[in-house]
């Protein structure tokens, strides 16, 4: 019941990728000072754009939480963060990966969108400890919902400040503009395939843990067995 | 407002009374002056070099004061007082931010002249209104983020390194802005002028988070 | 006769746990309501709730008609709340303390003095909180709590650390002036005291009220069972 269309949207999702790979690697033309390692940036981007705009919508899905109080916006805003962070984290190796193979260097101080990134995930980073400090459940969702809406507008203060920064050598390769329409058809493939990746993960974070809650208040009532409750940063539905 | 007179009148009240942030954020800024002369073996510091040791000092001796910000209120049941009155309670949030404001300034009023003694090359006199337009802005913005952070802190275990944790990040546009408009200001062989780019992000900066902090104040303060 | 209190299946939950479960009571306004039960059974949490500090999960609660917690702001200025914490800074003095709290509350100055006396505290109401013993803290606390003259006064085992002379001293000061007497919420530990001075009796247990009616109806054998 909690997982419905979840096999629809996982088959579409790999459908997707996979075309977008595809594409990305077969179609998409080869770039003419960095070749095929320039390929990268059809995965790196289309995940760092992905996975910061989960972190806005996270903010958003907050703002709905503290407004009605309900604990399912806040399990929707602790997954939006979730999967946002893994993401990150592939955000930061592919990064790192591009910086080496196209520069030399597995980090670039010089690249504005690396480096907002980076000051975002550790801003997120710090997101899990705190709930997990705090033990009252209500409250740990209320924290968590302030933070995840300050957070969540920090985003774009922190990307225009890093840009502000006068840039050296390496060329923003997204502030060009001058990407032909070939290139652009497939970072726009690859955008739509993680952008589904996101909600298909999203989807089933949220279905196991409506399930797992359901379970358990099930046993509760039938069984008179109620696991002791650890601390948890999860929201607990 | 008379409810943010009387907190403030309480807030710089304790503070004298028990002196538990100012001189504390004081001593600590020394210190790191004496820290930074040793790590970077140099005798004087001028432009970016500069500015960007006061910035980061004046950031780190904040987080002192971040973590001191809520503690007599957590520990003696002053919100619960507070909470009771029928009062506006983002009053609460300007109360402490102000308050954070002033410690900051108290702080920078013994702070840079001693960095100016001990490791600046250049004077302070070269482009002191301007300086101190810059430090404005930057106390605010260090003030607006711990006056919201150190109220989500103080109420989890391990207040003293989440506060930090979180404002850090938070306050990463507020060093490079501030770095950026200190550098000239703090140049050998005479200052350049304020970089309208980094006064405009700050400023943004300020006004955004100073307008979300109270707009998500509220919901820290209840039970 | 106005209602000052209404109770309808009043519940604060802390994840799974209960605090407090299934509580329905009306109070007439000028009343005393008494609480008993052992240590967890709940009587903090619902004197929380009443105080508009803590939020109910489940059921509602009206104080002077106003619903909690979407219309306590209305009420706020109306409640007192004299509980274990005494809610005062250490390194302040009791005037000065007061004085913040008379501020908070748009009371006048003069009136800190009055209760400063009238609790016995004027000699040492400038020193530090932090050099007063737990009785002075204790009386210091209560000038706090009716220092904006609520009409609903909530006290949590206000005469801990008191002795009998000092706890008699307070009583009128808690009670309210005669022609106007205040609606009170009291816990107890003292079946008999606690008796003694109710309109209505609350017993709870594990957060549930298994004991709930006028005072004359409850005996003080009821209450000692809930300790069992």
């Amino acid at each position: 019941m909690y997982g419905k269309g979840l096999r629809g949207l996982s088959v579409a999702t790999i459908v997707v990728l996979v075309g977008a790979f595809a594409v990305a690697a077969f179609y998409a033309p080869l770039d003419a000072d960095q070749g095929f390692r320039q390929k990268i940036f059809y995965l790196h981007v289309p995940l760092a754009i992905v996975a910061l705009a989960g972190f806005i919508v996270a903010g958003l899905l907050a703002i709905q939480h503290l407004r009605t109080r309900e604990p399912i916006w806040d399990l929707r805003s602790y997954v939006a963060i979730h999967i946002s962070l893994i993401l990150g984290v592939a955000v930061l190796v592919t990064g790192a990966i591009w910086a080496k193979t196209s520069w030399g260097v597995w980090w670039l101080w010089d690249e504005p969108t690396l480096v907002s990134f980076l000051i975002v995930f550790l801003l997120y980073g710090t997101y899990t400890p705190m709930r997990f400090a705090i033990e009252d459940r209500e409250r740990q969702a209320r924290y968590a919902s302030v933070f995840a809406i300050a957070a969540g507008a920090f985003v774009p203060i922190c990307f225009g400040a890093v840009r502000a920064q006068p840039q050296e050598v390496h060329p923003q390769t997204f502030g060009s503009g001058e990407l032909p329409g070939s290139m652009w058809l497939t970072f726009l493939v690859c955008l739509a395939g993680m952008a589904l990746l996101f909600y298909t993960l999203y989807r089933f974070e949220i279905a196991t843990k409506l399930a797992r809650g359901r379970l358990r208040s099930l046993r509760r009532q039938l069984l008179d067995d109620a696991p002791v409750q650890r601390r948890s940063a999860a929201p607990i539905i | 407002m008379s409810v943010l007179a009387a907190l403030l009148r309480k807030e710089l009240r304790l503070e004298l009374r028990t002196l538990e942030s100012v001189p504390g954020m004081m001593l600590f800024s020394l210190t790191i002056f004496v820290v930074f002369h040793f790590a970077l073996d140099r005798a004087t510091v001028e432009g970016d070099l500069a500015a960007g040791i006061l910035v980061v000092t004046l950031l780190f001796a904040g987080m002192l004061g971040l973590n001191r910000l809520y503690v007599a209120d957590e520990e003696q049941g002053g919100f619960d007082g507070f909470l009771l009155a029928p009062v506006d309670r983002t009053w609460l949030f300007v109360a402490k931010a102000i308050a954070l404001f002033a410690y900051l300034v108290a702080l920078e009023i013994v702070m840079v002249p001693a960095f100016a003694l001990l490791l600046l090359e250049p004077g302070l006199g070269q482009a002191l209104p301007e300086l101190l337009l810059v430090l404005a802005l930057t106390n605010a913005g260090f003030a607006i983020i711990a006056a919201l952070v150190g109220a989500i802190a103080v109420r989890t275990r391990a207040r003293d390194l989440l506060g930090p944790l979180i404002a850090l990040p938070l306050l990463v546009p507020v060093v490079i802005a501030a770095a950026g408009l200190l550098e000239p200001l703090l140049r050998e062989g005479g200052a350049g002028g304020l970089d309208a780019k980094w006064l405009a992000i700050l400023g943004l900066y300020d006004l955004v988070f100073g307008l979300l902090s109270v707009a998500v104040f509220d919901p820290l303060l209840e039970d | 006769m106005t209602t000052a209190i209404e109770l309808a299946g009043l519940g604060r939950a802390y994840g799974e746990r209960a605090a407090l479960d299934g509580v329905s009571l009306t109070l007439p306004a000028g009343r005393t309501l008494v609480v008993f039960g052992p240590n967890g059974a709940g009587k903090s949490t619902l004197l929380r709730i009443l105080a508009t500090l803590l939020r109910p999960t489940t059921g509602t609660a009206r104080v002077f008609g106003c619903e909690l917690p979407r219309e306590a702001w209305k009420v706020r200025g109306r409640i007192g709340l004299l509980g274990h914490d005494p809610m005062l800074y250490r390194e302040l003095s009791a005037r000065e303390n007061l004085r913040y709290h008379a501020r908070l509350h748009g009371v006048a100055p003069e009136r800190v003095d009055e209760l400063l006396d009238a609790v016995g505290l004027s000699a040492r109401a400038g020193d530090p909180i932090s050099t007063y013993s737990r009785g002075m803290v204790q009386r210091a606390a209560a000038a706090r709590a009716v220092l904006h003259d609520p009409e609903l006064l909530l006290l949590d085992e206000p005469r801990a650390n008191l002795d009998p002379a000092a706890a008699a001293s307070l009583e009128p000061l808690l009670a309210g002036a005669p022609e106007r007497p205040r609606t009170r919420v009291v816990t107890s530990h003292d079946p008999a005291g606690g008796l003694a001075e109710a309109d209505v009796a609350l017993g709870l247990r594990g957060g549930r009220p298994v004991l709930l009616g006028p005072a004359a109806d409850v005996t003080v054998e009821q209450i000692g069972a809930l300790y069992r």
